[in-house]
């Protein structure tokens, strides 16, 4: 019966987002405040019913019900519990329901937290964000319900869950990647709400920006959750790839990272109005678009999920929908006045546009990149696929330039930064930049490498003038570090974790060290400093798999630094094949030790790799964060409920 | 000129010629860094130049998978229903990699028609054929009908 | 700002929208018409999965128009469209089916425990006429008329919604085929 509960959840939840989408806009235009009332409970419901039905659905899961058509398809009975879990968001059908249950559980959030900002306000952004529930959960329902049931002849077990998937980063990289897809939908709420209640000003810039922030958080988690889950799963070391569902997660994270540093910009300047609503609506039509590359079939890739042509036009209507509409009622009512007098182009907002410009540029490029083989298709021109080389040729010198200017802006004054003072405080940054950057190379390998240098030195560049703006605000008194506010060291500790991952990134592509070789036990291999001992190799039994195991010893300069267990899985339902590589971590390198196929005589192909600097990547990822965090616990976002707590005492 | 509106011009000329650019190096880019999708048939009869990097897509021949006795070259036959290709690869397989099932492989054709391939990928999932693959196989399969036709005419 | 410039992004978007709604036109298997369809079933000689030592070819299926449904044990899909598949025999319906990359033993025992809906059954372990006849995965359906003339192809699991689609096409197969004083090939016409 779960399964029909959860179905009933669902309708339930659709009535209430229907309501929610229609009452409170339409108190809000027409100034009815028992109309406007409305808001925060539909959406309370509507998140409730939608908690419900998520959890029937995860109830059929955990008890075996393969009548159900979506359990039978991604489940077993000798999948561990976790993983019959996190097989709900597995495909398609429950993926889209956790997706849905997101876009409800951001909307009670909204109704919950936004008691200081004005009704008419409020109760718009909640009407938009109900439409697009309504949309999504008519998809679910319509297209992809995971309620279905095999009947009268329901399987006596699943098909289980693809391998590659029993893991714990699908346990979070999805669930993480979507509450940030889905989060941007209030930024775009918020957008839309300006624009039809009329009201584009500094305040809207305030309201929307912690809400913006916390997507953002949420999307650089989960694309850095993906990127370490494909390096440790996947079994040969990479870490991205440009795949076209890579991409689609990528573009609405650079025009949301343009878009919190827009909002930047009209909160405390009142400019780029325009450009922020824009932006708005972008990121989150970005996240729409994702969400349609991946399940409509258009584009091949290994991460798609089953295409399916109904489900791929239905997406595309309401892709349709949300983002022309949104574009149309942009263009009718933003506005149109332009303050571009009212500062230089050396100045802070100068080069927040110019970061912003960047960022699009980027983003267009990995637009255009992923998209170009559409293209041809429809033209009915020779099929072809867009190479990683193409994206690499563009977002290096791009990303770098980025880097270059980050730390720079951040320290130039609002309206005009004179340039003689600015070069007076990058002297020295300057001089330790170049400093490091040759050094760098020479010391870790002996030789120069020029990209490595070239990351380095915009990289240490960062750093150095982001801490001579930290010692001018404190006017030399570190003591003085934590009063600074958490806003501004948000910010600090964001850009230093984008040099971390600009290191990372450049390090680890060029100063890794990797071997694919035959290896029979007893013999060994060495990769730069390391020595690799194939010791022994055997069979181990694991809950729904048997594994080939390779027993490795590492060692450096004589001493064992680690043993590592390498294995080849073979499921036992599907019988399919996985590879769980030996990974040594460190912070300065990780040893990576993956089994290819087991060969004649007893020996195996073996890939043996040192990845320099791999974690750089992902830590950059995580400071960046930690500032993000760091800025929305800033207190001035919650400046009235204190204010309301004054006027009490 | 008004110095507002010369900034903006400017802004709007700078604008207008980075991102011109931009489109131009892309296209550029995008001629020297795509990889054309093509069918063993296209390699076989000799369609394909030698400095262009393809991705063919087909089945693994049952029976010609071959390992060198020392270091990883193997070699195999990729077949499309209709013409059959040597590919050369020199490294570790994927694990879905199998006799009789559906790859992709990344690289180039030399002198002899071989596919020296840089990277081979399988599917993720065995009931799912890559549509590079299912399109050369019903496209051989229909090709191969004609020709039938044709010739007993 | 001129507001004729803030229509720019609408046009463009109604451009990529444009794009993709062809791009989902192109892919999708049903929409676009196989290479095969129109044309003859391949050619192929296996054997029974009733009988492992009866050799069946493409003849043995010329007589009676029919579905041939591509299907296999391991297949839960299969198993979801069994049913109606049993409703459409009842019916009167001729099912061929190809067992596909399955064990004939294994086959057999499932159809004892959820039906018969087949005339007979093809053997396909290794898959070889699923790769003649493009096949994507199981479940897989062919029109094929009496002749041995492959007319639609649906890939994916057959219901009554799909069925909808496909019940007026094989009706006048049914009807052309009872009717043979009537000229049925169409094969110049096309």
């Amino acid at each position: 019966m779960a399964a029909e509960y959860g179905q009933i959840a669902l309708l339930i939840a659709l009535a209430f987002a229907a309501v929610q989408s229609v009452l409170p806009l339409y108190g809000a235009q027409t100034g009815r405040v028992w109309l406007m009332q409305y808001a925060r409970p539909m959406a309370l419901g509507h998140a409730l019913f939608l908690t419900l039905s998520f959890i029937a659905l995860v109830y059929c899961f955990v008890t075996d019900d393969f009548s159900v058509a979506y359990v039978a398809n991604n489940s077993n009975s000798l999948l561990p519990t976790q993983f019959k879990v996190s097989a709900v968001w597995g495909a398609h059908e429950g993926s889209l329901l956790l997706w849905v249950l997101m876009l409800g559980l951001w909307g009670a959030a909204v109704a919950l937290f936004s008691r200081s900002l004005p009704m008419d306000m409020v109760a718009r952004v909640i009407s938009i964000l109900g439409m697009v529930g309504v949309g999504f959960i008519l998809f679910t329902l319509l297209t992809s319900n995971p309620f279905e049931r095999l009947l009268p002849s329901s399987p006596t077990d699943g098909t289980d869950l693809n391998p590659l998937l029993q893991d714990f980063g699908l346990i979070v990289h999805p669930p993480t990647l979507y509450m940030g897809y889905v989060g941007f939908s209030v930024a775009f709420a918020f957008a839309l709400a300006a624009l039809l209640g009329g009201r584009l000003d500094a305040a809207w810039a305030r309201w929307s920006r912690p809400w913006t922030t916390t997507a953002w958080v949420f999307l650089t988690i989960g694309i850095a959750l993906g990127s370490w889950w494909a390096y440790y799963e996947l079994g040969w070391g990479g870490w991205w790839f440009w795949d076209p569902v890579e991409n689609a997660s990528l573009m609405p994270w650079l025009v949301g990272t343009a878009l919190m540093h827009s909002l930047a910009v009209t909160e405390k300047r009142g400019l780029f109005k325009s450009w922020t609503v824009l932006l708005a609506i972008f990121t989150f039509s970005l996240s729409l678009l994702g969400a349609f590359l991946v399940r409509s079939g258009v584009l091949t890739s290994v991460h798609s999920f089953a295409s399916d042509p109904e489900r791929g036009l239905f997406i595309l209507a309401l892709l349709g929908i949300t983002v022309g509409g949104s574009l149309t009622v942009y263009a009718f009512k933003a506005p149109t006045v332009s303050a571009m007098s009212s500062f230089r182009l050396l100045s802070r907002e100068g080069f927040l546009l110019a970061n912003n410009l960047l960022l699009i540029l980027i983003a267009f490029v990995v637009f255009f990149g992923t998209l170009y083989p559409l293209v041809h298709e429809v033209l009915d021109l020779p099929k072809l696929s867009v190479g990683a080389p193409f994206f690499n040729t563009f977002f290096i010198p791009l990303s770098s330039m980025l880097v270059a200017i980050v730390g720079v802006g951040a320290m130039s004054r609002w309206k005009m930064m004179p340039g003689k003072l600015l070069l007076g405080q990058l002297g020295g940054a300057l001089v330790l930049a170049i400093l490091a950057a040759i050094a760098f190379p020479l010391l870790y390998n002996g030789e120069m490498n020029w990209s490595v240098a070239l990351a380095v030195l915009i990289a240490v560049w960062l750093v150095a003038t982001t801490c001579r703006d930290v010692w001018n605000k404190c006017r030399g008194d570190l003591t003085r570090i934590p009063s600074l506010g958490k806003s501004y060291l948000g910010m600090i500790i964001a850009h230093i974790g984008v040099a971390v991952s600009a290191v990372g990134i450049a390090v680890v592509s060029h100063f890794s060290i990797e071997k694919a070789i035959k290896m029979s036990p007893g013999e060994s291999a060495q990769l730069g400093e390391y020595h690799f001992y194939f010791k022994e190799s055997g069979l181990k039994q694991g809950p729904n798999y048997t594994a080939h195991v390779g027993l490795f010893e590492v060692s450096k300069d004589g001493e064992v630094v680690d043993t590592m267990l390498a294995e080849k899985r073979k499921y036992t339902v599907k019988g399919s094949m996985m590879t769980e590589a030996a990974i040594d971590a460190g912070l300065f390198r990780d040893l990576y030790i993956s089994l290819g196929e087991q060969l004649a005589d007893g020996a195996w192909a073996v890939r043996l790799q040192v990845k320099a600097y791999v974690r750089w990547i992902w830590l950059g990822a995580i400071l960046m964060s930690v500032g993000g965090l760091l800025a929305i616990l800033d207190k001035r976002y919650r400046q009235r409920r204190k204010e309301k707590q004054e006027a009490r005492a | 000129m008004h110095p507002q509106r010369k900034k903006r011009l400017q802004l709007i000329l700078f604008m207008v010629i980075g991102l011109g650019g931009a489109v131009a190096l892309m296209l550029f880019s995008l001629r020297q860094n795509i990889d054309l999708c093509v069918t063993p048939t296209q390699i076989a009869n000799g369609e394909i130049a030698e400095n262009q990097t393809i991705r063919a897509g087909g089945l693994v021949i049952a029976g010609s998978v071959k390992r060198a006795d020392d270091g990883l070259q193997v070699s195999f036959g990729l077949t499309d229903g209709e013409s059959e290709v040597i590919v050369e690869y020199e490294g570790i397989l994927p694990d879905l990699f199998r006799e009789g099932q559906g790859i992709v492989a990344l690289g180039k054709v030399d002198s002899r028609r071989v596919l020296i391939a840089s990277e081979v990928l399988a599917k993720h999932d065995e009931n799912y054929m890559p549509p590079e693959v299912q399109h050369a196989l019903e496209q051989a399969h229909k090709d191969g009908i004609e020709n039938m036709q044709k010739a007993a005419e | 700002m001129n507001r004729l410039v803030l229509f720019v992004p609408v046009l463009i978007f109604l451009a990529l929208g444009i794009l993709f709604f062809a791009g989902i036109g192109r892919e999708n298997k049903e929409v676009l018409p196989s290479p095969l369809i129109n044309k003859p079933f391949p050619n192929f000689i296996l054997t029974q999965v009733e009988e492992g030592s009866k050799q069946l070819t493409q003849q043995d299926l010329i007589g009676k128009p029919m579905l041939v449904n591509v299907w296999a044990t391991w297949c839960p899909t299969c198993k979801a469209e069994h049913e109606f598949l049993n409703t459409l025999a009842a019916d009167g319906i001729r099912i061929v089916g190809i067992n596909y990359k399955d064990d004939d033993a294994a086959a057999m025992q499932w159809l004892q425990d959820y039906g018969n809906p087949y005339e007979f059954n093809i053997s396909d372990p290794d898959g070889m006429l699923g790769l003649e006849l493009g096949v994507y995965g199981a479940p897989e359906t062919f029109l094929v008329d009496g002749e041995g003339i492959i007319r639609a192809k649906h890939v994916g699991d057959l219901n009554p919604r799909v069925w909808e689609k496909y019940q007026p096409q094989f009706a006048l197969m049914r009807a052309a085929a009872s009717r043979p004083e009537e000229s049925i090939s169409d094969k110049g016409s096309e």
